[in-house]
C-alpha cells in the first residue's frame, strides 16, 4: 500500500491530504435538562488519498461520533459540531447545508456500518436500493443503474449476482449483506470510504473474507479509507496509520508499525497488553484496572490517569496536549518526555 | 505452579459425560405449510469434562455451542442422548429433581443486562438464589452476599445498588457472583466476556481463571473468540454446524491443529502484529444453513481439502494423538 512517509508529508504539506479534520468538537444533548456534553473534543487527523487510517478505541471513546460528524450524519435534534473544521479536498464541510452534503455523500465519500440488516430497507430488493443510489448520484437511467448494480455485486464477490440482485435483505446471510452494503457504498466510486466496525457482527471466517475484499477493492479503486474498530487485530491487518481514541480524545497517532512495536501513550500499551493472543498459552492477561469514565464525569487532568500505572500527581493538574514526538507520531501524555517509560515497565 | 497442575490432561473421573447428545428444533409447519423440518442444532456429540477441568467450546454462528451449554443444564430439553453428571443422567431427572441439581450446576450468561432484573438490587437478585436453594438465613445471607461480592472483586457496600449503577464489567461480575452463590461444582459460561471492552474483558477472564482454581470449579467455557478460549481452557472443543470437528488440549490445538476447519479458523483470526504477512487459508462461501446441512461431512462445502468421499461418509471423531481427536476422513493424511 502506501509508503510510510506518505502521510507525514501529507500533514506537513497540505496538498496531499484528502480529508483534514482540525480541532473537531461534537456535543450531544443529554437527559432532561438538555445539558450538552462533548462526545469528542479537539479531534484532529488527516487522511491522504488511497490511505487507510484506523481509528481504534473502546466503547465511549468517540470513534463513531467522529465518523458521523465527518459524514454530516449526526442526529439533528441532539448532536451538533460545536467547534473545529472538516475539509474535504480543501472544501469546508461544517458550513455546508444538507443539500450540498447530500451531493457529497455517496459520490465523494461513503459509509458502511456494523449491521447491514438495519442499514438496508427490508421492503425493497438489494438491487433496487443500489440502483437508487446510482440514479441519484450518477444521473443514470434506472435500467442502466440496475445493470451497474449487478456489476457491483459481482465486484464484491457475490455468487450468481444476476439472481441475487432481486433478493430482499432478509434472503441474504450476514456476510453477503455486508458485501452488498459494500457494493452500494462503492457504487459511485467514492474517494473516501468510512467503514464503522464493518466486520464486528460477522463470524471470524467471514470477517477474513470481508477484510480481504475491502483491501483488494481499495487497492483497485485507489480510494482512501477510515476504518473504525475496537479490534487491534483488525487494525494490524488493514491500517497504514492509526489513531487511538480514549474518552473522546485522540491520545496517540502513529504509523501502524509504530503503534504495535513502540506505543508511547500508556493507554495504547496497556490496551495491547490486555489482549488475549492466540498461541500465548495460559499466560496471565494484564488488564487495565477500572473502566472508561463516563463523559459526564470525566476526571480532571489526563482522562486516563485513574487507570494508568504511570500516573503521578501532576497528571491531575492540567490536560495533556497531543504533541508531536517524532515525524508522524503524536502522543497525549505528560510523561512522554521519558522515552524509556514503557520499555522499562515491559521488562 | 498452578499452571503445572492444570495442563495435565483429564486427571481422575470425568465429572460430566455427554453421550450422543442431540437437539433438533422443529421449524416451519402449520396448517397451510409444508411439514415441519428439524434443525439439527446439536447432532450426535459426545465429550467428557474431568473434575476441575476448564473446557473451551468454540464455534461460529449456527455451530450449536450455546445450545450445548443450555441443554446440559436442561434450560433446553435434549432430543436424545445422555448427560451424565457425577454418574447421574441429568436428562432423565424430573423437574423437581432438576431444580435441586441446579445447586450443583450453574450458568453465567453473555449479557448481564438481560440476565439481571433492572428492578432488583443485588441483595434481592443474589438473595433469591440463596432462598430458593435454602442456603443460610437472614443475617447470615447478608454476610454471604457481601462475601460473594468481594470474591468477584466488588465492594460489599454495593449490596443495595441496582444493576444500572454498575458498568458492563461490574455487571458481569455480579452475574458470576450470582452463579457462585449456591456453591456449584460446575459452571457453564456462555460467552461471558463477549459484550465487554478488551481492557475489561481481561479483568473478567483473570477473575474466572482465579475463581476456577480457588474454588476447584469445573467449567465449560463457550465463546466464539479462539484467543479467549485458548487462554482460559485446558482443552478445547471445536464445533461446526452441530458437530464436533476437533477436541485437543489448548496448546496442541494451537501448535498442531488437525482438522481443516480448525486450521482455517485459526488462520482467520486477525493477529495484532502488522509485520506478519501470512498466507491465509481463506474459506470460501458462507456457513450453510443448519436447516439444510451438506451430506456426509458438514464442513465439506467450504473445506479446501474436500474430496468426493466426503459427501457420503460422516467422519467419526478419531483419536489422532494424546487427548487429541479429529473428525475428518483424511485424518491419516494430515498427520
Amino acid at each position: 500500500m502506501r509508503p510510510d512517509q506518505g502521510p507525514d508529508q501529507a500533514t506537513e504539506t497540505e496538498p496531499a491530504t484528502l480529508l483534514e479534520v482540525r480541532g473537531l468538537t461534537t456535543c450531544f444533548k443529554t437527559g432532561f435538562d438538555g445539558r450538552e456534553i462533548n462526545a469528542i473534543e479537539e479531534v484532529s487527523f488527516s487522511v491522504a488519498p488511497g490511505e487507510t487510517l484506523a481509528i481504534v478505541g473502546e466503547s465511549g471513546s468517540g470513534k463513531s461520533v467522529t465518523s458521523l460528524s465527518v459524514m454530516g450524519l449526526l442526529p439533528p435534534q441532539t448532536g451538533r459540531i460545536a467547534a473545529g473544521s472538516i475539509r474535504f479536498r480543501g472544501r469546508e464541510l461544517t458550513t455546508l447545508d444538507n443539500t450540498a452534503m447530500r451531493g457529497l455523500r455517496g459520490n465523494m465519500m461513503s459509509m458502511i456500518f456494523q449491521e447491514p440488516m438495519t442499514s438496508f430497507n427490508p421492503v425493497y430488493t438489494i438491487g433496487h436500493q443500489i440502483a437508487e443510489v446510482i440514479v441519484l448520484h450518477q444521473k443514470l437511467g434506472y435500467r442502466l443503474a440496475l445493470r451497474k448494480a449487478v456489476e457491483m455485486l459481482e465486484l464484491v464477490g457475490i455468487p450468481e449476482a444476476r439472481r441475487r440482485v432481486d433478493n430482499f435483505p432478509h434472503q441474504m446471510s450476514g456476510g453477503m449483506r455486508q458485501r452488498a452494503m459494500i457494493a452500494m457504498a462503492l457504487s459511485c466510486e467514492p474517494d473516501l470510504l468510512i467503514a464503522d466496525e464493518p466486520t464486528t457482527a460477522l463470524d471470524v471466517t467471514i470477517q477474513a473474507q470481508v477484510l480481504e475484499l475491502l483491501k483488494d477493492l481499495q487497492a483497485r479503486m485507489g480510494m482512501a479509507m477510515i476504518f473504525i474498530t475496537h479490534d487491534l487485530g483488525v487494525v494490524a491487518e488493514v491500517a497504514d496509520r492509526v489513531c487511538v481514541m480514549y474518552a473522546g480524545q485522540i491520545v496517540e497517532t502513529a504509523p501502524v508499525n509504530d503503534i504495535f512495536a513502540a506505543p508511547r501513550m500508556p493507554y495504547t500499551a496497556a490496551l495491547l497488553g490486555s489482549m488475549p493472543r492466540l498461541g500465548a498459552g495460559r499466560d496471565r492477561l494484564v488488564p487495565i484496572p477500572g473502566h472508561v469514565p463516563p463523559l459526564s464525569r470525566l476526571p480532571k487532568g489526563c482522562r486516563f490517569r485513574g487507570r494508568c500505572s504511570f500516573a503521578r500527581p501532576e497528571c491531575a493538574a492540567g490536560e495533556p496536549t497531543l504533541d508531536r514526538i517524532e515525524p508522524g507520531h503524536d502522543v497525549r501524555c505528560f510523561r512522554v518526555g521519558e522515552p524509556d517509560l514503557l520499555q522499562r515497565s515491559a521488562s | 505452579m498452578f499452571d503445572d497442575k492444570r495442563t495435565e490432561t483429564a486427571p481422575g473421573e470425568p465429572l460430566l459425560r455427554v453421550r450422543n447428545l442431540r437437539k433438533h428444533f422443529p421449524v416451519g409447519g402449520g396448517p397451510f405449510r409444508r411439514p415441519p423440518v428439524a434443525v439439527k442444532a446439536i447432532d450426535d456429540i459426545s465429550f467428557e469434562i474431568a473434575q476441575g477441568e476448564v473446557v473451551g467450546l468454540v464455534g461460529e454462528s449456527g455451530s450449536g455451542k450455546t445450545t450445548v451449554g443450555r441443554t446440559i443444564l436442561r434450560l433446553t430439553e435434549p432430543t436424545s442422548g445422555q448427560i451424565l453428571f457425577d454418574g447421574q443422567d441429568v436428562a432423565a431427572l424430573t423437574p423437581r429433581q432438576m431444580r435441586a441439581q441446579r445447586k450443583r450446576m450453574q450458568i453465567v450468561f453473555q449479557d448481564p443486562d438481560a440476565s439481571l432484573n433492572p428492578r432488583e438490587t443485588i441483595r434481592q437478585a443474589i438473595g433469591r438464589a440463596l432462598r430458593i436453594h435454602r442456603i443460610g438465613t437472614g443475617a447470615d445471607r447478608e454476610d454471604r452476599i457481601v462475601a460473594l461480592l468481594e470474591q468477584v472483586g466488588l465492594s460489599g457496600d454495593y449490596i443495595d445498588r441496582y444493576p444500572y449503577e454498575f458498568s458492563g464489567g461490574q455487571r458481569q461480575r455480579i452475574g458470576i457472583a450470582r452463579a457462585l452463590a449456591v456453591e456449584p461444582e460446575f459452571i457453564v459460561a456462555d460467552e461471558p466476556v463477549s459484550a465487554l471492552d478488551v481492557s475489561v474483558q481481561a479483568q473478567v477472564i483473570n477473575l474466572m481463571d482465579d475463581l476456577t482454581q480457588r474454588l476447584n470449579l469445573t467449567m465449560l467455557f463457550i465463546a466464539h473468540d479462539l484467543a479467549v478460549v485458548e487462554h482460559i481452557s485446558d482443552r478445547v472443543i471445536v464445533m461446526y454446524l452441530g458437530k464436533i470437528m476437533e477436541i485437543a488440549p489448548s496448546q496442541t490445538l494451537y501448535d498442531a491443529p488437525r482438522h481443516p476447519y480448525t486450521r482455517a479458523l485459526m488462520s482467520a483470526v486477525p493477529r495484532p502484529d502488522p509485520t506478519i504477512k501470512r498466507q491465509r487459508t481463506l474459506l470460501q462461501g458462507d456457513i450453510p444453513s443448519p436447516i439444510n446441512p451438506p451430506s456426509g461431512c458438514v464442513f465439506r462445502s467450504r473445506c479446501p481439502s474436500a474430496g468426493p468421499e466426503c459427501a457420503s461418509i460422516i467422519p467419526p471423531l478419531e483419536q489422532v494423538g494424546p487427548g487429541h481427536y479429529s473428525a475428518c476422513v483424511k485424518n491419516r493424511q494430515f498427520g
